[in-house]
């Protein structure tokens, strides 16, 4: 069994799934943090509520990025050794930045928020959660410095065939990096606002449905309560329409981002992998328009089975250089000019195992660059229109009755992350068969590259891959179906799920412990406990 | 010798060190909910006590590791390849044993906690066990050829010092536990941690004393038999103040006994990080398995930043959480139901 396909499905499939918990924590954690500080700064309960229930769902997915992250760690020495030792002197500094300066900040403060309730002063208190989001968004950074490099590498010279690091700053200010760390910020905020959007939705519709909530005849909210309901109190209505609120005006900041740090990373990916950008438009010839949807067969991957049907002229041109008239380079103009520069076949090294001497193919898969660029931008289109449509919708204080609209907001949650995971399966997959990409533009250094084909473990079996793939894809999914099942759980309980207080008084049982009120003594049960 | 990979070698024995005494407690604690908790209101008390500190905890682990990547690329691809099959196993552990903290209490069935508290448990044992047997396999040696990498198979790893190390941490961590226990609960938990400690402490410590002499029977010098003689000083003194009803000192004496015999091991290893049983030519040392001295420097000063402020933060988050913790401040249960209108 050739272990290097195996290995490159483990590491893309465990990635993947760790990208689905991470955006949204990185876009939650802020939006939390920030209700937090409303309720320190107004002590209105509406804010308190908003905090509990949300830092609740943030931390039953919060566990689960710790939990899928700790592989990421892991895996490149496990599976891809000379990879490893290729890059180690430049790639392993800003991992172990990313464990002294972000990782431990993030930990020891998520422990102390989550049961500092009553430990610490308000303000302290407060203080702790704005440190663990923001070592979780440093964390982002530091990854993400990191893959940059693999896409556009410099700060090295090359000492013996390997890069060796000589400006740790050119590592740090990579274009590149800057570039792909706001655009993953501002998409992970998009992923977050919309599960604010959706769910908040979601329980305006319940109060409605219920019957707590009706509308005059302008149609404006008429705010009700039900006893019956623990939770269902007038305050329940404001924690949800602001949290829509604030959902949707988070997400046009998120998305307004994503555009426009995408297009600063576009016009650099055009200098720095022409390749992998010609192969998302699936070009042979160099060209101004941008195709909207093309028909043929992509998988044949040759470009000539494919034909533009719908093409915006000129918009090639502006994604790439901001004009609308400068060719952009197809894939029959690079392809020569990659086997210029790199050969035609792989070098004869044992390094490449039976793949030595083999024929290089520089077009990546353009099935997946194609649509990966197109489901990535769509996506992330619709999430923006439906966040502007809601902001609308719920203007006079509530949602529509409308079962088959609640459903298409709860749906609508799931936009971001197909776009945030088809951004990253693009450059990733769009960066083949390389590894380390060769830039040729000026900012890179030159001669700084490697096949992907180097990269896997020579030690390690097909069997070994195997084992790991299936086992932790076998994991994976069933802890998928948990996480799901305990948010579904805990969001349909609304704010008592994270507030057991507000049912105190009723058959629910418990004590009443309110977190933040009143001094406290020795014997006090925690106001937090597992 | 360079002052850098000295350096180092230093800094990841630190951090190694620190995990194996901070999370070594957690994993202890977390096996003992497994099998020693009696009543789930005790095995909630068990949890709480390590529930605000297990994440930092962890995080030293993760950072020996992409330390390890940074400082010593070589050592770190070689390592970790050869230990592919263990490594996954303990990969799976630690998902299993974050998630089942965080999880356990979200169910209101009987089944599902006893699930989760077998993942907590299973999990901290393998996971104790995994980085035992790694520790000890890059002490004492793996099959590696000129290029690093493992030959022989996907077990060609195995050996008997792989289980006496894997043996070393599950002692350790489950005495550890229990001391943590001893010093942080109250009532029949505390009493059944203590008694635990008096009675297994020198069983359990057994493989991690054995670890320790192979190693410095195989590389010792006079400065790391020093360190071997203040590890067994403290070992005793955490017997004797566990027969003396002294929490504090049995477990401030415990981890002492870990650090200097942590310590007796690296610095007798040295400078050696990997040795290979198939050439000693091929062993991996500080010097061919290190990045180059920029990388090093730049480093050397991100954590001799990170590193003081990082014990100072934990310090004040166990100051934080010093309360000892009894069944009283466990709060009750709430179960989570829709909030909707019975129909």
């Amino acid at each position: 069994m050739d272990p290097l396909e195996i290995a490159r499905w483990q590491f893309g499939i465990t990635t993947v799934y760790h990208f689905i918990m991470v955006p949204l924590t990185l876009g939650l954690g802020p939006l939390v943090a920030i209700m937090q500080t409303l309720w320190v700064r107004t002590g209105n309960e509406r804010y308190l509520r908003m905090t509990k229930f949300w830092g609740k769902v943030y931390l039953i997915n919060f566990i689960m990025g710790v939990a899928t992250g700790l592989v990421q760690e892991f895996q490149f020495g496990m599976a891809w050794s000379e990879y490893s030792r290729f890059v180690g002197d430049v790639f392993g500094a800003p991992l172990a930045m990313e464990g002294l300066l972000a990782f431990f900040f993030e930990s020891t403060f998520i422990g102390l928020w989550i049961f500092g309730w009553d430990r610490l002063p308000k303000k302290i208190h407060l203080a702790c959660l704005w440190i663990a989001v923001l070592g979780s968004v440093a964390s982002a950074y530091f990854i993400i410095v990191a893959n940059s490099w693999m896409q556009h590498p410099v700060g090295v010279e090359m000492v013996d065939g390997r890069p060796v690091m000589t400006d740790i700053w050119a590592v740090l200010t990579n274009n590149t990096a800057l570039a792909a760390f706001t655009h993953a910020i501002f998409g992970a905020i998009g992923v977050g606002s919309a599960l604010l959007i959706g769910i908040s939705w979601y329980h305006l519709w319940q109060r409605r449905r219920d019957g707590i909530d009706t509308v005059d005849q302008n149609g404006r909210v008429v705010v009700g309560e039900n006893p019956a309901i623990p939770g269902r109190d007038r305050e329940d209505h404001s924690v949800w329409l602001k949290s829509l609120r604030l959902g949707a005006v988070a997400a046009m900041i998120g998305f307004a981002g994503v555009a426009v740090t995408g297009d600063v990373q576009g016009k650099l990916m055009f200098e720095q992998q022409p390749m992998k950008m010609a192969a998302a438009e699936a070009a042979c010839h160099d060209g101004t328009s941008f195709s909207v949807l093309s028909v043929g067969d992509l998988g044949s991957q040759n470009c000539d089975d494919v034909k533009g049907l719908i093409e915006i002229p000129g918009l090639l041109s502006f994604l790439a250089e901001g004009d609308f008239g400068t060719p952009v380079r197809g894939v029959y103009t690079l392809i020569p000019e990659y086997e210029q520069d790199y050969g035609t076949n792989l070098p004869e090294d044992e390094i490449y195992g039976e793949r030595s001497g083999q024929e290089i193919d520089y077009l990546p898969l353009m099935e997946v660059t194609y649509w990966g660029f197109r489901i990535m931008i769509g996506f992330g289109a619709a999430a923006t229109g439906f966040a502007a449509l809601a902001l609308w919708i719920a203007r006079k204080g509530t949602v529509p009755a409308s079962k088959p609209l609640m459903l298409l907001a709860v749906a609508s949650i799931g936009a971001p992350f197909v776009a945030n995971i088809a951004g990253w399966v693009f450059t990733e997959m769009g960066r083949q068969p390389f590894v380390v990409a060769p830039n040729p533009d000026p900012s890179g250094i030159d001669g700084v590259y490697m096949y992907t084909a180097a990269a896997v473990s020579p030690g390690v079996t097909g069997q070994e891959v195997i084992f790991s793939l299936v086992t932790l894809g076998l994991i994976y999914l069933a802890l998928f179906v948990v996480e799901v099942f305990l948010l579904v759980k805990y969001v349909r309980g609304g704010v008592v799920s994270a507030m057991p207080e507000l049912a105190a008084h009723d058959h629910y049982g418990g004590d009443g412990h309110g977190g933040a009120r009143g001094p406290h003594s020795d014997d006090d049960v925690l106001a937090f406990a597992y | 010798m360079e002052v850098l990979h000295v350096i180092w070698f230093a800094a990841l024995a630190f951090l190694w060190t620190g995990y194996l005494v901070l999370d070594g407690f957690d994993l202890g604690v977390g096996m003992r909910i497994w099998l020693r908790g009696r009543t789930e209101k005790q095995k909630r008390l068990m949890l709480n006590t390590i529930g605000p500190v297990w994440d930092g905890n962890e995080v030293w682990l993760i950072t020996a590791g992409a330390g390890t990547f940074a400082a010593f690329p070589m050592w770190y691809a070689g390592l970790f390849s050869s230990l592919y099959i263990p490594l996954t196993i303990v990969l799976v552990a630690l998902i299993f044993r974050a998630v089942s903290i965080e999880y356990r209490g979200k169910g209101h069935t009987d089944r599902w906690r006893a699930n989760w508290d077998r993942a907590l448990g299973l999990g901290s044992a393998v996971i104790a066990f995994g980085i035992g047997a790694m520790l000890a396999s890059t002490t004492l040696g793996l099959p590696i050829d000129a290029n690093g990498d493992r030959v022989g198979g996907p077990f060609a790893w195995f050996s008997w010092y792989a289980v006496l190390g894997g043996l070393a941490v599950l002692g350790f961590s489950w005495i550890h536990g229990a001391a943590f226990l001893a010093l942080k609960a109250s009532g029949q938990v505390r009493a059944d941690a203590l008694l635990a400690v008096r009675r297994w402490l020198p069983l359990a410590v057994a493989p991690l004393v054995v670890w320790v002499l192979v190693v410095q029977w195989r590389y010792g010098s006079v400065a790391t038999w020093a360190a071997v003689v203040v590890a067994v000083v403290a070992l005793a003194g955490s017997w004797l103040a566990a027969r003396a009803d002294r929490d504090g000192w049995t477990f401030a004496c415990l981890a002492a006994f870990l650090v200097t015999g942590a310590i007796s091991i690296f610095a007798a290893v040295f400078p050696v990080v990997l040795p290979s049983t198939v050439d000693p030519a091929y062993d991996l040392t500080v010097a061919n398995a290190s990045s180059g001295d920029y990388a090093l420097t730049i480093m050397t000063w991100v954590a001799g930043v990170a590193l003081p402020l990082i014990l100072v933060y934990q310090a004040w988050s166990y100051w934080t959480f010093r309360r000892r913790l009894s069944e009283v401040h466990i709060p009750e249960g709430h179960e989570v139901r829709p909030a909707v209108l019975p129909r």
